[in-house]
This record gives structure tokens, sequence and C-alpha cells, in this order.
């Protein structure tokens, strides 16, 4: 096996473990928020999409798919943190005023 | 010149990957405590900008101009959607987010298909930047079996994500009906035969056939298994259904990145992955039914007749009551518990519910809300729609720790929910939700049900909690129904 896929196939398992460790925390009240932030977090599958379009042997139709993928990524990551970011500021203490400004986006 | 080669280089890339997903591990600790859980998100958002710049700054990157038209895309969408959702829609809106996460991934997946020739060979610019980040893991003219089987894994079950999702939304949206749509018993063979078609052909490829055509194939019936697996799954089970293709997402993103050679990919995709899972898992336990059992198509077309048939043999009667009543019983209570259910998010009635609450509490009630695991279309669904009301969360009570103080409770004000308090769980063995933890609403002294008529739940099984004698029904939409015992209360 090459050795770039063993340390791979350690960080994957490694990874699954720490997401085990680290969710399993999560009260139920939060387990909305939970959920949109983490499929915001799998929206870095736009990363996928920045490095295969940099890459020059793309076609047109190539490029068109990659304008979607990107898009798509895009979407789900700039969505999903807004829309947690939403919720979560709807769990805050009391003491905060009304209706909060939403802000806390990222590109 | 010095500077642009550092920041360029292999290794710092890989620091600023490694710091991303560091970001994200201790964002998502963050979301253990509501006070710290605001924190945590943008810490998380921040290593995604992280992992994207270090992505932008890689060496064989170009194309600029049209990266800036798909993230210019993506953010005119995405932005509006997230700021204008309702927080009712909330559950909709985290599946469509969902299933553009998996159709990224299927599309990436087409793209390196069509980039190697049909994982035939490396692309030769690749090569080029094999010192850069973006590096296929050895350069061999071949292209090595994992890269075809992690991307055909990835292309598999981003389509089936995609397409899922794409049907949880239309079925919470409700463009297509929440209940149960099968093609009868021939439903598992058929989505078994699927499943079977796509991982043969995606054995074809990996074993060495070019076709684009093949490939394409795979994408559509993943595609199809998509719908299928999710048209036949009732409303309740949807909070199951969005947690399993969270995962499905997370797990396929993970597998683009080995595929890639990128490992804050592997972390965030296989984070993502295992909550998914724990939620599916939680969520499945809630409502005592195994994930298979629930995949297999809701609660069966077995169980909606049986519920159907059952309707007729209750001798019990069905006590109707009005709104000054309900105003009167409540305002003498001591204890009341708020039990919500999917009909408070769909009649939007939590900001009714809680100048209710606000006025009992002002006659010095006690109100507190039992909420169920599954309650709503989505795990925590009605924490969230009662926090937007202003719910002090303290007053929010798990299952386990409410249904001891049932037996203390004056009025169980059921809004909306039902199969979450129906006793057959616990005492009718042949109905379809048996051994499902409930709501122990019918241990408290008098029961109110406000329900908009007697149909049966998603679940289709009649309620013998509606027959109880302690219990009277407000028939009513929530909304109106709760703001007119407010009103009534106010009067006296």
């Amino acid at each position: 096996m090459p050795s770039e896929l063993v340390t791979n196939l350690a960080i994957l398992v490694l990874a699954g473990f720490v997401g085990f460790a680290v969710i399993s925390k999560v009260p139920n009240t939060l387990h909305t928020p939970l959920m949109s932030g983490t499929n915001a977090i799998h929206g870095i599958v736009v990363l996928a999409g920045l490095l295969v379009i940099g890459f020059s042997g793309n076609g047109f139709l190539n490029k068109v798919i990659l304008v979607i993928a990107i898009a798509f990524g895009t979407i789900n990551v700039v969505g999903g943190f807004l829309v947690t970011d939403r919720m979560l500021g709807m769990f805050k203490r009391k003491p905060t005023p009304p209706a909060p400004p939403d802000d806390g986006e990222e590109k | 010149m010095i500077l642009a080669s550092f920041l360029q280089g292999a290794n710092f890339l890989d620091v600023l990957y490694i710091v991303a997903f560091g970001l994200f591990i201790y964002g998502l600790s963050g979301l253990t405590g509501p006070s710290t859980a605001v924190r945590g998100n943008r810490i998380a958002a921040v290593g995604m900008a992280v992992a994207v710049v270090a992505t932008l700054l890689n060496k064989g990157e170009g194309n600029w101009a049209l990266i800036v038209v798909g993230v210019a895309i993506g953010t005119a969408v995405g932005v509006p959607a997230a700021r204008q959702v309702k927080m009712t829609a909330m559950p909709q809106m985290v599946a469509l987010f969902n299933g553009v996460g998996g159709g990224a991934v299927a599309l990436v997946a087409w793209a390196e298909f069509r980039n190697t020739g049909g994982y035939a060979h490396l692309a030769v610019s690749r090569v080029a930047v094999h010192d850069g980040i973006f590096r296929y893991p050895i350069l061999e003219p071949h292209v090595p079996l994992y890269f075809a089987c992690f991307s055909l894994f990835a292309a598999i079950v981003g389509s089936v994500s995609f397409w899922g999702s794409n049907i949880a939304f239309a079925k919470l949206q409700g463009l297509l009906p929440g209940k149960p749509i099968t093609l009868g018993p021939a439903q598992q063979l058929i989505n078994g035969g699927l499943f079977a078609a796509a991982v043969a052909l995606a054995v074809v490829i990996a074993s060495g056939s070019h076709s684009e055509l093949v490939f394409v194939l795979i994408l559509v019936i993943a595609g199809v298994l998509g719908n299928f697996v999710v048209l036949p799954i009732g409303g309740a089970d949807m909070p199951v259904v969005i947690s399993l293709l969270n995962a499905f997402t997370g797990l396929s993103a993970a597998a683009t990145g080995v595929a890639l050679n990128n490992p804050a990919l592997i972390v965030a995709g296989m984070i993502v992955g295992a909550s998914g899972t724990i939620l599916t898992n939680l969520m499945a336990e809630a409502m005592n039914r195994s994930i298979p059992g629930i995949v297999a198509g809701g609660f069966g077309g077995g169980g909606v007749v049986e519920g159907a048939s059952g309707a007729g043999e209750h001798a019990g009667t069905v006590r109707s009551t009005t709104p000054a009543d309900v105003a009167v019983q409540l305002a003498y209570a001591r204890l009341v518990v708020v039990v919500p259910g999917y009909g408070m998010a769909v009649a939007q009635a939590q900001h009714a519910v809680r100048e209710l609450a606000k006025e009992l509490e002002k006659r010095g009630v006690e109100v507190k809300y039992a909420i169920h695991p599954v309650a709503g279309r989505m795990p925590g669904h009605m924490n969230v729609l009662l926090a937007e009301a202003d719910v002090p969360y303290e007053q929010l009570r798990e299952m386990d720790d409410i249904n001891p103080e049932f037996a203390r409770t004056d009025v169980a004000l059921v809004i909306g929910a039902n199969d979450v308090t129906n006793p057959a769980a616990k005492t009718n063995a042949s109905s379809p939700i048996f051994g499902m933890p409930i709501l122990e609403v019918s241990d408290s002294h008098s029961v109110i049900v406000i329900k908009r008529s007697m149909n049966p739940g998603f679940a289709g099984v009649d309620n013998e909690l509606y027959y109880d004698p302690k219990t009277s029904m407000l028939f009513a939409d929530a909304k109106a129904g709760v703001a007119e015992i407010t009103a009534e209360l106010a009067q006296l």
C-alpha cells in the first residue's frame, strides 16, 4: 500500500474517534444547531472543487461541472454557518437585547 | 519571492490545513453548552476560511474567473436563503444545504473521472505540481486503484445524498405529501437491485473500464436509489433520515479527501460522519426502531391500514372542550406541562405558546415544557422553536427528566404532538409504535389536546389518549387555539 494511503487511513480512523468523543457530549437541546453546524462543515468539499478546477486539463464540460460544484459547496458552507449562527443566537441568555442583529458570517 | 515560495510550500499549506481542522474540532466542542455554542460555530467558520485560503494559495491554482463565478453564485443563493428562512422551516433548509453538499461531492468525483481519462492516467499538470499540496499520492503513470475506489464511493454516496435530501426537502416543504410513497412490497427488492447495480458498475470501472457512460450511469442509478430510499419514509421519521443523509455527505466528503490526499477534507468529513451517525442512532433509539427498518420504508403500508381499521374499534367517546373552559382549567392549576409537537411548528404557534405561558406565570402557575427527542422533523427541533420564542431553556425538560413529574402535573397541554404521547406504545404489543419511549402525559391529572381534527398522526396510528376520560380535546389550529385561550385567560 502506498504510504500516503496508510497515513490518510490513519487520519480517517482517528478523526472518526475524535468526532464521536466530541459530539457525544452535545446535549439534546443543541442537536439542531449541531446538525446544521456539522452540515456547514461538510461543505468543505468546496475545497475539492477549488483544487480540481485549478488544474489546466479541464475541458468545457468539466468547467461547467466544477463551477456548479463550487457553487453548491459555497451554498453549503455559507448558508450552513449563517443558519447555525442565527439559531444559536436564540439560545443566548436573557440579558442580551431582544432580536440581536445577525453577524458572524464568513466567506 | 522567498515569501511567496514559502507560502506556497507543501509544508506550510499542510500546516494551514492542520490549523483548519484543529479549529473545526475546537469549535464543535464549544457546541456542548448554550453559552459557548455561538463562539464555537464561529470558530469552525474561521477554520473553514483558513482551509479555503490555504487551497487558493496552492501553486497549481488557476481558473480564477470561474472560481469567482462559482463562489458568487453560491453566496448569492446561500446568504439570503439562510437569512430569510423562518425558524419553522429549518428542517427543510438543513436538508437542502445537505443536498447541495452531496451534489458537490458527486460532481467533483465526475470531474476527477473526466480529468484522469476514466482513472486511466494522471493529468499532466497535476504531476507538475506534485511538490505543492495538490499532488497525487504516488507519481506513477497509472492512477492507483484506491483513488478510483474512494472516488467511486464518493460519487455513489454523494449522489444518493443529493437526491435523498432533495426528496426530504420536498416532503418537509409540502411539495410532496409527507406520508410514505412506496412502490409496494417490491420496494426493498428494487432498492437492493439498484444498490447492487451501482456497486457492480463501480467494480467494472475500478477493474479497468474507462467508459464515461458507465460512470454517468452510476450517478444516475445512485440518484434513483436516493429518491426511492427517502420517498417511502414518513414525516415522523424525518429526524432520522436527515441525520443519516448528513452522515452520508460527511463520509463521501472524507472519501474525496482520501482520493485527493487532502487532510482537511478527511478530518472534516469524518467528524460530520461521526456526528451524523451518533444523531441517527439517538433518534432511532428514541423511536425504538432500527435504522435499517426505517430506511426500508416508513411504518410500512401495513401499519397505516391497521391504524385506520383500528379507529372504529374504540368504544370510548371523545370529549371536546372550548377555549374558555381550557383557560379556567389552566388558571387554577399549579403545574402545567406543555407538550409541543410538529403541529406547533406547522402552525408557527411557538410565540403564541410563549404568550400563554407568560400569562399563566403572572398568575403563579408553574409552566414547563416536555420535549420528546423526536418531536418535530429534526433532532432538537422543538428546542430551537421555543428558543426563538424566548422560552428560557431551563424550562425545557427532556423526556426522562419530565416523565416522573407528570404525576404531580395538573394539566398536560398537548399542542400538535401525537405519536410521542400515545399510550399504545406501552400497552398495545400489536401497535406499530409499540416499545417507543413516550411522554407519559396520561399520568397527569388532566390532559388537554389541541389538534385540528381526529386525523391520526404521521404514523397513521390511532391515539388512545384521546379517548381517555381525563382528556379533553380542543379542535383548533394550534396558533389560533392557543391565542384564544390566552385571550380568555386575560379576561378571567
